[in-house]
């Protein structure tokens, strides 16, 4: 507050915005998820304003391929975590305010509880499965979403979760395919638009903090950088939507966001449709020892403490299903099958004892003809 | 009637196009969906809003006259 007249000083002489403006500043508390080609622009105005508590979360390290657009690092950042190169860059900018450094992944276990946090969540991530999980986190905590992101020389802005308006499921319900939408590593960008669209979007939640102007809540923005058009879309609230995320709630922490974006595919197979499944190698984690067998599958006989020194008598371009006796042991070797660069893996349901069960259901069955 | 179609995104691509005009009897959003995708078969693939008139509808909505459209695709880069 000492400091309005000098640091704040033409911001604060805006009518809009006055001392009390400056004081509501001070007082709000956003996090930045993703302290990227977003999130460096969005985090530096909003440090610069005067923020009163910023948290940046972003598990990421500051590689050389991001200083051409993340213009909050130098050379001297690349190797660093970038949520902690943040702030110590954002440090120096404004030394007056809170920063708060998550150097970790946002996952569904700590994001309730880093949202709470907060006031605002901006949402500057380069992902469909984290969107997605940032809505609904923000849509169970009641916080306002100051969304944005880009594709190419394009750029989308928006609102959600505010003032009763509609949320990013309201506007695309299901996530693209896997691999449909190029991500700007794999398409490229130019460095400026993410500086543009970051900006917006510092500017919307300076708005939404100030009460000032039209917040773009219910409407979508885009920017296009090449043609210099752009223009804003009515998106309605579709409360079913909504209300779907609220039901599942209680489920959120054990949601698997990966799998619903279709980034990972369901592993679990059900003992009756093993059987029909062809040209897999099924691979048996259980102990010798273990009855019953399942012979007709023709399993490899791999005991799960074995795994690891045994990978290489497993065809990695051949779909492998593993089981166990009902289905925990075989989770573990899945892990170990994706840790070792196996992607075609899957477990079956209830292990060997669903398997022997359904031989068994099936006899019976005949039997009863 | 004429419509004005725009396309973003990923589907500039697609379709090789940035907008373009189309002539067309009234029909829901739906209709013209499939008749644009029958243009450009490899617009199924591909996930989009339809926008009329700077406003996002559902497939069900009846465009009844001349219109601005726009396909919007979800973005994740960031």
């Amino acid at each position: 507050m000492t400091s309005f007249n000098s640091r704040y000083q033409r911001q604060v002489i805006l009518p809009e915005v006055g001392e009390d403006g400056q004081i509501k500043i001070e007082n709000s508390k956003v996090l930045v998820i993703g302290a990227g080609g977003l999130g460096c622009p969005i985090l530096q105005y909003l440090v610069a304003a005067g923020i009163g508590t910023i948290g940046i979360i972003d598990f990421d390290v500051v590689d050389i391929s991001n200083l051409h657009r993340q213009i909050l690092y130098g050379k001297s950042s690349v190797g660093i975590n970038k949520a902690i190169a943040a702030r110590d860059r954002l440090k120096d900018l404004n030394p007056e305010i809170n920063i708060i450094a998550y150097p970790e992944k946002l996952t569904t276990k700590n994001a309730i509880s880093i949202f709470t946090q907060f006031d605002i969540i901006v949402d500057g991530t380069d992902n469909f499965s984290t969107r997605y999980l940032v809505n609904d986190a923000c849509v169970i905590t009641k916080k306002p979403l100051v969304y944005g992101a880009i594709f190419k020389f394009e750029g989308q802005v928006s609102v959600f979760n505010y003032k009763n308006g509609p949320t990013y499921r309201c506007l695309f319900p299901e996530p693209p395919k896997a691999g449909s939408v190029p991500s700007c590593a794999e398409i490229g960008v130019l460095g400026v638009l993410p500086g543009i669209i970051g900006s917006m979007q510092a500017n919307e939640v300076l708005k939404i903090i100030l009460n000032l102007g039209d917040v773009l809540n219910g409407k979508l923005f885009t920017y296009d950088c090449l043609t210099t058009q752009s223009s804003a879309y009515g998106v309605p609230q579709d409360a079913s939507q909504i209300s779907k995320v609220l039901e599942a709630a209680g489920d959120f922490e054990t949601t698997d966001y990966d799998l619903f974006c279709g980034i990972k595919q369901v592993r679990d197979v059900m003992a009756k449709d093993a059987f029909q499944i062809e040209n897999a190698q099924f691979i048996d984690v259980r102990e010798a020892h273990e009855q019953p067998k399942i012979d007709n599958l023709n399993p490899l006989y791999i005991p799960l403490s074995e795994l690891l020194e045994e990978l290489h008598t497993i065809k990695k371009d051949k779909q492998v299903i593993v089981f166990c006796q009902s289905g925990i042991r075989s989770r573990k070797a899945l892990e170990i099958l994706e840790e070792n660069g196996f992607d075609k893996i899957s477990h079956i349901t209830g292990g060997a004892i669903a398997l022997y069960n359904h031989v068994a259901d099936k006899a019976d069955h005949k039997k009863s003809y | 009637m004429r419509l004005i179609i725009k396309y973003f995104g990923m589907l500039v691509e697609t379709t090789n196009n940035t907008e373009e005009y189309m002539q067309t009897e009234v029909c829901s959003v739906l209709e013209l969906v499939e008749k644009i995708t029958n243009l450009y078969p490899d617009l199924r693939d591909k996930n989009f809003k339809v926008a009329v008139n700077q406003q996002l509808v559902n497939d069900d909505y009846v465009i009844s006259s001349e219109a601005e459209i726009a396909l919007l695709p979800p973005f994740a880069g960031g």
